[in-house]
């Protein structure tokens, strides 16, 4: 039945179930952040305790891990996830990003060497796209991977590398051909970062932790069969595996829901000091995150009916990012002059803070925004490229 | 949970749109501005012969007896459009209320009436007291405080304000005395809360479609217009406004078809969806027309440019059925104080 906006009895018993086994599982105190190094092993232990329950990726085939759960499932799952306050998935570039990548590229022998250790929490992916001077403007990437026998070796400098501090592989682009074929030249392949010829070194972001990192590749050797696809196809896989970022995995509608619901908490418990017209902007961070939700389910069907994602995805992001930034903004206001303390047990600031920070690199990561608004201006509306 | 429409209801849209399309061109709604006078017979009868005024009829009383989910990409349509006849009005709100009603023999026999176009109908209600009419109106459904009342359009005298959209005038009833009420008190109140639910969802599907119209208005103009030996559409300042009016609409549409989803309920969660929707598809409608308008430059602010009729439109659905001083007030009673359950678990929950 078309438009049909309510749980089935099944769906509703699987809400249960998620819901009986997170109480019972996640930590009862937050974990450190896991952009330090004890944080990241403390997230590490958390996958673990998820594929012990088998709740890694619920959406991936049972041989890889997962349950061969629906979207609709999955949603459900992120809800009772975020509702629970569980910790952020230190995986995420494997699990949302690298893995639908790998399902739909990957070789059958890739498939199964690298989703189930993933699923499992035992290998922890980093992304290697950006480069000095290929942002933006990623297809004038340098990295090289010149064949040598049955291996690449590889040579170049990635940088902003997310989680590639504390992570054991990375996935990027590297070019296999020559430089003026741009977006032709490119192959997408998977590398182990503790390997003799690779060197990582943290970037402090600006709460001080090593967030990102830089990737040197030194005549780094990786076997043939780390490339996914085929030589060249690189540009369309690494955009397919953009597309899982910005579209419908890496930001779970939960995620804003939660936290405008907290909004509406603070707005209550300050409503009386507030500026008034900060009920707005209240109102609006909770419309926006229910859109962004709905949203969700609306892709979500569209994908069960056999539909697929493309430009929409530079919609989604935009849409998250600015959501996010906004929501924040305004428990900063809010807050007022206890919005710049540092997180102290018993206030209010304590999880606003990392959050608003956070929210920051929203409108940056994953393709800036602008990137986004040319990709919807020219493959969604059809103007002319500049 | 399934969040896409069927195939018979995008093919009723569809059968629609062509239809809209060759009766009401651009050159049509000129002249309907010129003259400041937005009837037509014709076009009343072939929506008629569409069936369009059946749709929300119950089978056994001569319609199609479908819901309102199946009404919301019409809705768009008639936004699309600029439809000037008040055909959300007359089948997607008179239509279900006059249904519910139906136990009352004299509804009873008004419903096919409604159904085939015969019968045309103009609806007022507090938070929409001035109603755009159909060409030979027949009946006034007066939905008060605590009574719902259907009057003869003879009996009840109404005081025509013109509006800057010229293609929908809008007729202010006074109250009248002898028309026995059909429903009073509880009864009527629930009535009413439905009816402004209906009203302020299906304006905010109306504004979906004008804005993807506005847009592709603009996007159209974007793409021909050189500046400098380039067509303005490839500089990203323009790209940039375009594509910001496009999120803003994509993510209105949405919390629209959410919204008529629970039209049939009178609970907070329907309150809430219906000022959601309201809110976010008239802001939808107005960054599009802003931004259209900008697009165009000084030819965005000529009479001779269609882009008028739409946006002219945007603007009188914005303040129908429920203006944004009244939907945000409402959602932020409901959602800061307290009476809604909030929480991603909640979304899709009803509540009784």
């Amino acid at each position: 039945m078309a438009l049909d906006l309510q749980f089935t009895p099944a769906q509703r018993r699987f809400r249960t179930e998620v819901r009986t086994w997170l109480s019972a599982h996640v930590p009862r105190t937050p974990l450190p952040t896991l952009e330090s190094e004890a944080g990241f092993a403390a997230h590490r232990a958390w996958e673990h305790t998820l594929a012990g329950g088998n709740w890694a990726m619920i959406t991936w085939p049972k041989q890889y891990g997962g349950r061969g759960a629906s979207l609709i499932d999955w949603l459900i799952f992120e809800e009772e996830y975020y509702r629970a306050g569980a910790p952020l998935r230190v995986n995420q570039n494997g699990i949302f990003l690298l893995g639908p990548t790998l399902m739909e590229f990957g070789t059958a022998a890739q498939k199964a060497r690298f989703l189930p250790p993933m699923a499992a929490g035992e290998e922890m992916w980093a992304q290697a796209w950006s480069e000095p001077q290929a942002g933006s403007d990623l297809a004038a990437l340098r990295a090289t991977a010149v064949r040598d026998g049955d291996s690449y070796l590889l040579r170049g400098h990635k940088i902003w590398s997310s989680r590639a501090a504390f992570a054991d592989w990375c996935f990027g682009i590297f070019r296999t051909g020559a430089a003026s074929e741009r977006h032709q030249g490119l192959s997408f392949i998977l590398v182990p970062l503790r390997h003799p010829g690779v060197r990582v070194r943290g970037i402090r972001q600006i709460q001080g932790e090593p967030g990102f990192a830089e990737i040197f590749f030194e005549d780094a050797r990786v076997p043939l069969d780390h490339r996914l696809g085929d030589e060249g196809q690189g540009w369309q896989i690494a955009m397919a595996t953009a597309g899982f970022e910005r579209g419908l995995m890496l930001r779970s509608p939960a995620r804003f829901q939660v936290a405008a619901q907290r909004l509406v908490s603070l707005w209550r418990s300050r409503k009386d000091e507030a500026d008034p017209a900060l009920v707005g902007r209240v109102l609006q961070a909770w419309m926006d995150a229910e859109a962004y939700a709905l949203n969700t389910y609306r892709t979500a069907s569209r994908l069960m009916a056999g539909g697929s994602i493309g430009v929409e995805a530079s919609l989604n992001k935009i849409f998250w990012s600015e959501l996010d930034l906004d929501l924040h903004r305004t428990a900063m206001s809010l807050l007022g002059a206890r919005a710049a303390l540092l997180p102290q047990a018993g206030t209010d600031a304590d999880a606003w803070l990392e959050g608003f920070i956070f929210s920051l690199a929203g409108p940056i990561y994953a393709g800036s925004n602008e990137i986004q608004r040319n990709l919807i201006a020219e493959r969604l509306l059809g103007l002319p490229r500049g | 949970m399934d969040f896409t429409f069927s195939e018979e209801q995008q093919m009723m849209a569809a059968a629609f749109r062509e239809l809209a399309t060759e009766l009401c061109p651009p050159s049509v709604l000129r002249a309907v501005f010129e003259a400041r006078d937005q009837h037509s017979e014709e076009r009343w009868s072939r929506l008629a012969e569409l069936g369009l005024f059946g749709v929300r009829v119950p089978s056994e009383h001569g319609g199609m007896g479908l819901e309102d989910a199946d009404f919301v990409l019409l809705a768009e349509e008639a936004g699309r459009a600029a439809l000037p006849e008040p055909l959300i009005e007359q089948a997607a709100l008179a239509a279900p209320a006059l249904g519910e009603l139906a136990g009352a023999p004299a509804v009873a026999a008004l419903l096919p009436e409604l159904a085939s176009g015969r019968m045309r109908i103009a609806v007022a209600h507090p938070q929409n007291p001035g109603a755009p009419a159909p060409p030979g109106l027949t009946h006034w459904l007066l939905c008060g405080t605590d009574s719902v009342t259907l009057a003869e359009a003879g009996a009840v005298r109404a005081v025509r304000a013109d509006s800057i959209d010229a293609a929908r005038p809008l007729y202010f009833p006074e109250p009248t005395a002898g028309a026995a009420p059909l429903a009073r008190g509880v009864t009527a109140t629930a009535l009413g809360a439905r009816l402004l639910n209906r009203g302020a969802s299906f304006s905010a599907a109306q504004c979906l479609g004008l804005a993807e119209r506005m847009l592709a208005l603009a996007v159209d103009y974007a793409k021909e217009r050189t500046q400098f030996g380039r067509a303005i559409g490839s500089y990203q300042a323009i790209k940039h406004h375009l594509a910001s009016a496009q999120v803003k609409l994509e993510f209105a549409r949405p919390v629209v078809y959410a919204a008529v989803t629970r039209l049939a309920q009178t609970d907070v969660r329907a309150t809430a969806a219906a000022s959601h929707a309201k809110l976010a598809a008239t802001e939808a409608a107005d960054l599009a027309a802003r931004t259209a308008m900008q697009v165009h430059g000084a030819m965005g602010y000529s009479w001779e440019v269609d882009l008028h009729f739409f946006m002219k439109r945007a603007w009188a659905l914005s303040g129908a059925w429920g203006d944004r001083n009244f939907h945000a007030r409402r959602l932020q009673q409901l959602v800061c104080g307290g009476d809604l359950a909030l929480g991603p678990d909640q979304m899709f929950e009803r509540t009784a």
